[in-house]
């Protein structure tokens, strides 16, 4: 039995067969409409989404499996004091597979140690977000035919942010990948990131807190949203919540093949004028996201179409 | 001063000036019903100055919390009076329930009864990291 914890728990080889078969899937939905007839996904969400758990819930949906759970902390025991490994033995003995998104960093792993069936994390704080990182690579094999030779700039909170965390731990993997991380000096990158980037040799990077440098260079430009769940002090926040707004005067900076992610949902770091240049690619990660979660759980419940 | 030697134990040797109070709680020499002497500040000539600790027993010491403390310490174990055992130690790949995360975003502090795991992430450093959050021991 596998779990989903953390990126690196996939190898290069797993991650591009879950890229084929998202692929298959996008271009032949009906042959995988009852793959998981029978099965059933708990979402256990104890702290809110919308694209995270609705499209774990629809990924399951069509594969013809059942989906069932909670979509805040405060419709579970948890409110009564519960916890994580009780929470998650219970869970188990009612679904065949567990998406588990927790404020708390580490719950999903914590979970996996006790859960007699695959835990996923569909995100815990600010630490990690595989989920969202596959998501994101087979956006970016769509729409740039390779995840190699790549320069990628990262903007925005990349301390508490968890998707770029997972994305850089991802990317890290493949040859020829340099880093343009931006950020206000409060919220750089965690040093255990640093740390594993140093160990690869692959790996170039340097830090900035200038947008348009980055972008110039760019041929993707990850945006992330100043969160304010993850601030114990208000005031830091405030100060900090508009560092980076991209929007069309800026988008000038950028290649004509540079592709705009974010993992959503955003507050104003984009403005929605941005939307309808073609290099934006948020909405298309949406949608990747169902695909790639639809060839995960069925990797992860062991069936094929 | 004159401290006496053992017959059968073991002793501590090139303990950091100054760390053998920190050995002593982590390791709860003070649950034993055995002689231990603490030794502080003595001269040496590799560190300048160091700790000893004998202990007038033969017990298993739990050799990775003293790797995780200092890997440069020296266990050495005394039988019938004769050295008959010098002890390397390294850093463990995995400390349990030694040091506790101080991350207050971590589920190992809001989990009651959580195991507190840190394992080696970088070697040539003698980094720990907490396993469920990442967050390194300070």
């Amino acid at each position: 039995m596998r779990h989903l914890i953390d990126i690196t728990d996939l190898s290069v080889n797993e991650i591009a067969e879950l890229i084929r078969t998202s692929n298959d899937i996008i271009g032949n939905r009906k042959a995988y409409s009852e793959v998981c007839r029978g099965r059933k996904l708990a979402t256990l969400f104890f702290e809110p989404s919308t694209r995270t758990r609705l499209s774990f819930e629809a990924a399951m949906l069509e594969l013809g499996g059942a989906v069932l759970g909670f979509s805040s902390a405060d419709s579970s025991s948890a409110t009564k004091g519960e916890s994580v490994i009780d929470t998650v033995r219970t869970v188990a003995c009612y679904a065949d597979v567990i998406a588990m998104r927790h404020p708390k960093e580490g719950a999903p792993l914590l979970a996996s140690l006790k859960s007699p069936v695959p835990v996923i994390n569909a995100g815990d704080g600010g630490h990690s977000h595989p989920t969202q990182t596959l998501t994101d690579l087979l956006t970016i094999q769509r729409e740039k035919g390779r995840l190699d030779n790549m320069t990628v700039a990262l903007c925005g909170d990349l301390k508490f942010g968890r998707t770029v965390h997972s994305l850089i731990a991802a990317m890290s993997c493949y040859e020829n990948i340099k880093f343009i991380l931006i950020s206000p000096e409060e919220l750089k990158i965690p040093d255990y990131i640093r740390e594993d980037m140093k160990k690869r040799r692959n790996i170039e990077w340097r830090e900035t807190d200038k947008l348009e440098e980055g972008l110039a260079k760019a041929d993707i430009l990850y945006m992330t949203r100043v969160q304010r769940e993850r601030f114990f002090n208000e005031a830091d926040y405030m100060r900090l919540k508009d560092s980076f707004i991209l929007d069309t005067e800026k988008m000038r900076y950028a290649k004509p093949d540079t592709i705009i992610m974010h993992p959503l949902p955003r507050v104003n770091e984009i403005s929605v004028k941005v939307d309808d240049d073609p290099r934006a690619c948020y909405f298309k990660q949406v949608e990747n996201g169902k695909f790639i979660r639809m060839a995960l759980i069925m990797r992860l419940l062991e069936v094929s179409k | 001063m004159n401290v006496d030697g053992i017959n059968s134990g073991i002793v501590l040797d090139h303990i950091k000036a100054g760390k053998s109070m920190e050995i002593y709680n982590y390791l709860n020499l003070d649950e034993l019903d055995c002689c231990v002497a603490i030794i502080k500040n003595v001269k040496s000539t590799k560190l300048g100055r160091k700790d000893i600790i004998k202990i007038d027993a033969e017990i298993n010491l739990d050799l990775d919390i003293l790797g995780y403390i200092d890997p440069n310490i020296t266990v050495n174990v005394i039988s019938d009076g004769v050295l008959v055992e010098k002890k390397k130690l390294k850093l463990p790949k995995e400390v349990k329930n030694v040091i506790k995360c101080k991350n207050p975003r971590c589920i190992s502090l809001a989990e009651r009864e959580t195991d507190q795991i840190f394992r080696l992430t970088s070697p040539e450093e003698g980094i720990y990291r907490c396993i469920y959050c990442d967050s390194e021991s300070k």
